[in-house]
């Protein structure tokens, strides 16, 4: 590394509680009448001492079950709520899409909206004016500048809005739940969207509890739990984390109702501690650890490290792994998942030529060349060393890293296979040779 | 878990949290003008005749007013008696509008407040800005009427643009200090509109300063000059319609007298903003 830029965000032991009054005094009547009588309030602390720094250029997600405060944070960060303590820092430009389209008024067209809705994102005026024809052409509204937007369906309304939100160039991006919009086409046209955000440079964070999301496209992710640090690191970690939190959050409640009952009411509530998580390092690895995979990455068709890849490249999937005991003909191998889980392939060296020996303290890369043939996703994968038979792991690391697969258009299934399209008619008097292929826009794949 | 190792002397300063002005003034000026325009687009564009209905309001009124007023046989000791009569009635609609509007416009921009960073005080100030835009389409029938009638150009129509401005700044403060009580208080909207009611009543608008000076004295036409409205709208005819209304000086018993009004705008500009700076970081949670 050289030397570490400033994060794009840092946020400093930030703590904030609400008051729900009991009954709340709305009226100046009411206050008249009884102007001594004190409201009185619960608090209800949204953030607790919560602390982290995101990195310029990361994808950092924010996770947590309903009312784990991870929409307070990002309204903090965004500057809609005013922290009770702790400090907020923010390096760049930054732009908040908690909601879509606002300020959108269904009484105007699409135009005056866009211009309304960019200026309350931070454009101003010419520069939305400017960027008008771009947003139309992502959103593909062409037809449909001059009608009032409570004529639009409300699939229209998304893609407009999505479309002005990515026109503000903002080198922060605070989103909140977002994804979940618009059809399967447009939605993946999003995704390619966010993949281009990433490589641009800018720094994201999504807010979200769809964990697919984050593990799809979070470089990083942070768990909150009753707004507390539950975890934070690793997305594939977190994401396991919250699987468990969601699994024992029945189980807790139940134990509370019934330590409550037990117990002297007034004794102190046992508050989920963050203590007993697993530490920092633990991660999905098996194996006895006579071999060790040190890291693993991938690389375009140059040998430049890549973590995006259009489909259709060549690509070398590359793992370094360190010997620590002398080992005969060991198998390497790698398995690819895609962001659903599926297993997309694996694939080792078991009916090629044997691989020799390696001398324990012996460190070698070994790799794997392929055509990504991928459909456009995000695809992790998880290198092993096996013994020579493949009964036994000497090592292998789950889910290790990632490689986003882009396309120019969206693909059904889970491969993108090269492929030619044509059309043959087969009147009388045409040779069988001849062929007219279509004009169709049909790419040639 | 710890705090993160950060080196906090090479951050910039940290992030303030919402408040009245934000941190780029420009932004504010742009986002408030954009908040006005729309409003003032919707008013117009959604229907035809948008404007004529504009000017409806305030003419009916008038008309109203006139046939009553002048039966009575107000009005007979100063010149263009129905011009002034139209101008105080569209002064009042100007403030009645601004402040009757202000008084729910935070909540009524709720989704701008509670989802993105948003400089508070352009909410309120967009609805007197609106405002603004229709009091300027509705002075212009004044002038039509008043030439009509055979009045002349005057120079002193010079001061008209230093008492809108005045005036805007009185119904500005007002309608701020309105927006952000209406946020803890939710009966401000009842009492306000009680407020105009008596204000209304209590302004030298379909009567003339003179007839309460001969009725109910020099006191209660000096005690009614405090009010900035009441002051700025007797000095508007003076200055625009004919110098045979009184002045606002002349009304109030000596131009020293003026500093009232005037203590009393600066009085609830201050207190307006201070008010609403100390609630602005927390009206999206309390709305």
């Amino acid at each position: 590394m050289l030397e570490p830029l400033v994060p794009a965000i840092v946020v400093d032991r930030v703590s904030k509680s609400f008051a729900l009054p009991h009954e709340r005094v709305h009226t100046l009547k009411e206050k008249a009448l009884h102007p001594f009588r004190r409201a009185t309030h619960d608090t209800l602390h949204a953030l607790r001492d919560v602390s982290f720094a995101v990195e310029q250029g990361e994808f950092f997600g924010i996770v947590g079950r309903n009312g784990s405060g991870k929409s307070t944070l990002l309204k903090c960060l965004a500057g809609i709520y005013a922290t009770d303590a702790g400090r907020i820092y923010v390096q760049g430009r930054m732009s908040t899409f908690i909601e879509l389209g606002v300020g959108f008024n269904p009484d105007l067209p699409a135009r005056e909206n866009v211009e309304i809705n960019a200026a309350m994102l931070g454009l101003t005026t010419r520069e939305a004016r400017r960027r008008f024809h771009a947003i139309i052409d992502f959103a593909e509204l062409h037809d449909f500048v001059d009608l009032k937007l409570k004529n639009y369906s409300s699939g229209m309304l998304v893609r407009l809005a999505f479309s002005v939100m990515i026109q503000v160039d903002a080198e922060i991006l605070l989103i909140d739940e977002v994804l979940a919009v618009g059809d399967a086409a447009f939605q993946q046209k999003c995704f390619e969207e966010f993949a281009r955000i990433r490589r641009s440079g800018a720094t994201v964070l999504l807010v979200t509890h769809d964990m697919g999301a984050v593990q799809r496209f979070c470089d990083r992710a942070l768990l909150l739990e009753h707004g507390r640090e539950a975890e934070i690191g690793d997305p594939e970690r977190v994401g396991m984390r919250y699987l468990q939190l969601n699994f024992d959050a029945e189980a807790r409640a139940e134990e509370k109702a019934e330590a409550l009952a037990a117990e002297d009411p007034s004794a102190a509530k046992p508050e989920p501690s963050a203590a007993d998580e697993p530490s920092e390092d633990a991660e999905l690895r098996l194996g006895d650890g006579r071999a060790r995979i040190v890291e693993s990455w991938f690389e375009d068709e140059d040998g430049a490290t890549a973590t995006v890849l259009e489909t259709g490249c060549r690509c070398t999937f590359r793992t370094r792994v360190r010997f620590d005991a002398r080992l005969e003909d060991p198998l390497f191998g790698a398995n690819f998942h895609n962001s659903r889980g599926d297993m997309v392939w694996g694939v080792n060296n078991l009916y090629d030529e044997k691989t020799g020996i390696f001398e324990r303290g012996e460190e070698i890369i070994f790799a794997f060349s392929f055509d990504v043939v991928l459909a456009p996703d995000r695809y992790f994968a998880s290198p092993a060393v096996a013994n020579a038979t493949g009964a036994a792991w000497h090592d292998q690391r789950v889910r290790l890293v990632s490689l986003m697969v882009t396309g120019p258009h969206p693909a059904d299934g889970l491969l993108d296979l090269p492929s030619e399209f044509g059309i043959y008619r087969a009147p009388a008097g045409l040779a069988p040779g001849r062929s007219e292929p279509s004009a169709a826009e049909e790419p040639t794949r | 878990m710890s705090a993160p190792v950060v080196d906090f002397e090479r951050l910039g300063p940290p992030l303030k949290g919402p408040s009245a002005l934000g941190s780029d003034l420009r932004r504010f000026a742009r986002l408030t003008w954009t908040l006005a325009i729309t409003d003032f687009k919707l008013r117009f564009f959604g229907s035809a005749l948008g404007y004529l209905w504009q000017l409806m309001r305030p003419l009916m009124l008038f008309g109203v007013l006139y046939a009553v007023f002048s039966q009575l046989g107000l009005g007979k000791e100063v010149e263009y008696y129905a011009v002034g009569l139209l101008a105080g009635i569209v002064l009042f609609s100007f403030m009645s509008e601004a402040t009757g509007q202000a008084v729910r416009s935070l909540s009524q921009r709720e989704n701008l407040v509670r989802k993105i960073e948003f400089p508070r005080l352009a909410v309120p100030m967009a609805t007197v800005l609106t405002a603004l835009f229709n009091l300027a389409l509705n002075l212009v029938p004044i002038f039509v009427f008043l030439l009509a009638a055979g009045g002349r150009p005057l120079w002193s129509w010079f001061e008209l643009p230093f008492l809108m401005v005045a005036l805007g700044v009185f119904v500005l403060a007002l309608s701020t200090l309105l927006s952000v009580l209406f946020v803890r208080y939710r009966d401000i909207e009842p009492i306000w509109d009680v407020v105009l009611q008596v204000t209304f009543y209590a302004s030298p608008i379909f009567y003339t300063a003179a007839l309460v000076r001969d009725t109910a004295g020099e006191v209660a036409l000096k005690v009614m000059m405090f009010n900035p409205f009441a002051a700025i709208l007797q000095q508007t005819r003076h200055a625009v319609i004919d110098p045979s209304h009184e002045s606002a000086a002349s009304a109030i018993g000596g131009a020293p007298w003026l500093l009232v009004p005037l203590a009393l705008t600066i009085a609830t500009v201050v207190i307006a903003y201070r008010v609403f700076d100390r609630a602005a970081p927390r009206i999206a949670e309390d709305l």
